[in-house]
């Protein structure tokens, strides 16, 4: 069994009862996908899983076998850091930063899914296109908490790398 | 997490075959479970993972929608038929959860998942007869906001966690099974218990039977229909009460009805009574409040949820506007 982390094939653990967050935290010493509450309420192991956002803690690294996993180490280029972390730094996306991976991983996730029409809970017309508004996006990235209450400035960062062209 | 053997079923009957034993669970997206296992509230020693088995949604002959079991609770969301055909799942779905865990969770979890009750998950501190039968029940004199108020034993008083389910009890969804004994097919009223003596089976499943795939009937008013969900904060949270309702008006007067409440039983609560008093009635603001007083009236409320009858009226009423005016959300 296997998988593929940030490019990298990689073996999957012997213990069927590692997660897929232990898995990348403990044994591949992927430390910036972080652990908050270990049970699905906060969003901060949220990792890219064949480019879709899940919960790393609520995972077991065996069902991920043969599937590409993306963290925030892999989002950054050789010389450069992605559009989103750069709009995090400029909007004041973050305090203490722990929430930040899993809030930049999930709205990587968001923005594929809002681009292929999956509606949500505040879409008033179920069959229209999405536009990221600010409203969307308030719905859309509830599942990452942020105690520092930076949930603004990452709304801006969000809406000015990921939906630059929807008016405020 | 107590040590379990890991095994992954290609299809049904490779599912069936392997998950036959005693101790064995079958494992979908992982959202509840890899919980309950951490919280060893779960300790199987063994897990059959389905989560890779067909998840097609397919057009019925008659008209509605086959929905395999391990589609995953986006995907069913985004499903244009559902989206434009029983839009009052579409809502339910989208109200449940975050979109995370909606990527991960699958159709047959979702209807196989545990209630959220605290007092449940508390293995080290708390009384459970879902997890201990036999051992009591602290919620009954305990915290007890999130509470049932209708079907309760003296056993139990948990909630059924589900949005999703909510929508499916009202849709008349047919639930396929299949295991050691082969297969059937429940009615989706038939899948859920109340909590009875026996508050630690959910459902009526025996055990190896594995869930298929749910069908969705035609039905003509599902494209007047919605879901309501009244919580503590304005997303991600479990509801307090929730509302799945269809509606056809003819003329002034309701020609077909469809209501269900979530967060209020241990089960999906189909609200018959509701439905008869209003099914020919005039489609007014009293009728409503009337249907849900009557559907209530055996309400045996707790301490901390004494709001809930009202509370689940009026979002009834609201909801059942909304539709006779028009409105979708």
């Amino acid at each position: 069994m296997s998988l593929i982390v940030n490019g990298a094939r990689v073996s999957a653990p012997s213990d069927p009862r590692t997660s897929l967050l232990d898995l990348l935290r403990e044994e591949l010493r992927l430390t910036g996908t972080k652990k908050g509450c270990n049970q699905g309420a906060c969003g901060a192991c949220t990792v890219l899983v064949d480019g879709e956002r899940v919960l790393a803690c609520l995972t077991l690294a065996v069902q991920v076998d043969g599937r590409e996993v993306t963290t925030i180490e892999g989002l950054a280029g050789a010389d450069a850091l992605h559009p989103l972390q750069v709009a995090f730094i400029e909007h004041d996306g973050f305090q203490c930063g722990y929430c930040t991976p899993g809030q930049i991983c999930s709205a990587l996730g968001m923005a594929a899914e809002a681009a292929r029409g999956v509606p949500s809970h505040v879409s008033a017309d179920l069959a229209a296109e999405v536009t990221l508004s600010r409203e969307e996006i308030q719905e859309r990235m509830s599942g990452n908490l942020c105690r520092c209450g930076a949930h603004n400035g990452i709304i801006d960062a969000i809406r000015a790398t990921l939906a630059a062209e929807v008016p405020a | 997490m107590t040590p379990f053997t890991y095994l992954r079923a290609t299809d049904a009957s490779e599912a069936v075959r392997l998950g036959a034993g005693a101790g064995t669970a079958f494992l979908g997206g992982g959202t509840n479970l890899v919980d309950l296992l951490r919280e060893t509230v779960a300790r199987p020693e063994r897990l059959v993972d389905v989560s890779g088995l067909p998840a097609t949604i397919e057009e019925t002959e008659a008209g509605g929608l086959m929905i395999g079991a391990a589609v995953r609770n986006t995907a069913l969301a985004e499903h244009r038929a559902v989206r434009t055909r029983y839009p009052m799942l579409a809502r339910a779905i989208l109200a449940g959860a975050s979109a995370q865990i909606r990527n991960m969770a699958t159709v047959g979890g979702n209807l196989t998942q545990r209630t959220r009750c605290t007092y449940f998950y508390d293995t080290d501190g708390s009384r459970c007869n879902k997890r201990l039968p036999g051992s009591g029940c602290d919620a009954r004199e305990g915290f007890n906001r999130i509470h049932a108020v209708l079907g309760a034993s003296e056993a139990c008083v948990a909630t059924h966690p589900s949005d999703m389910c909510v929508a499916l009890a009202a849709l008349d969804a047919l639930v396929h099974v299949t295991g050691p004994a082969g297969a059937r097919s429940i009615a989706f009223g038939d899948l859920h218990r109340l909590p009875g003596d026996a508050p630690d089976r959910d459902t009526t499943l025996a055990h190896g039977e594995l869930i298929q795939a749910v069908e969705l009937p035609p039905l003509a008013c599902g494209a007047t229909s919605t879901y309501r969900k009244v919580r503590d904060r304005a997303s991600y949270a479990f509801a307090l009460v929730s509302v799945a309702a269809a509606l056809a008006l003819d003329g002034d007067r309701i020609a077909d009805v469809r209501i269900a409440f979530g967060g209020v039983a241990h089960k999906p609560w189909r609200a018959t009574k509701a439905e008869a008093a209003l099914r020919g009635a005039e489609a007014t603001q009293q009728a409503f409040l009337d249907a849900a007083a009557l559907e209530f009236e055996d309400a045996t409320p707790l301490r901390d949820n004494a709001f809930k009858p009202a509370l689940a009226g009026r979002t009834l009423a609201a909801v059942l506007h909304a539709l006779a005016s028009g409105e979708t959300v």
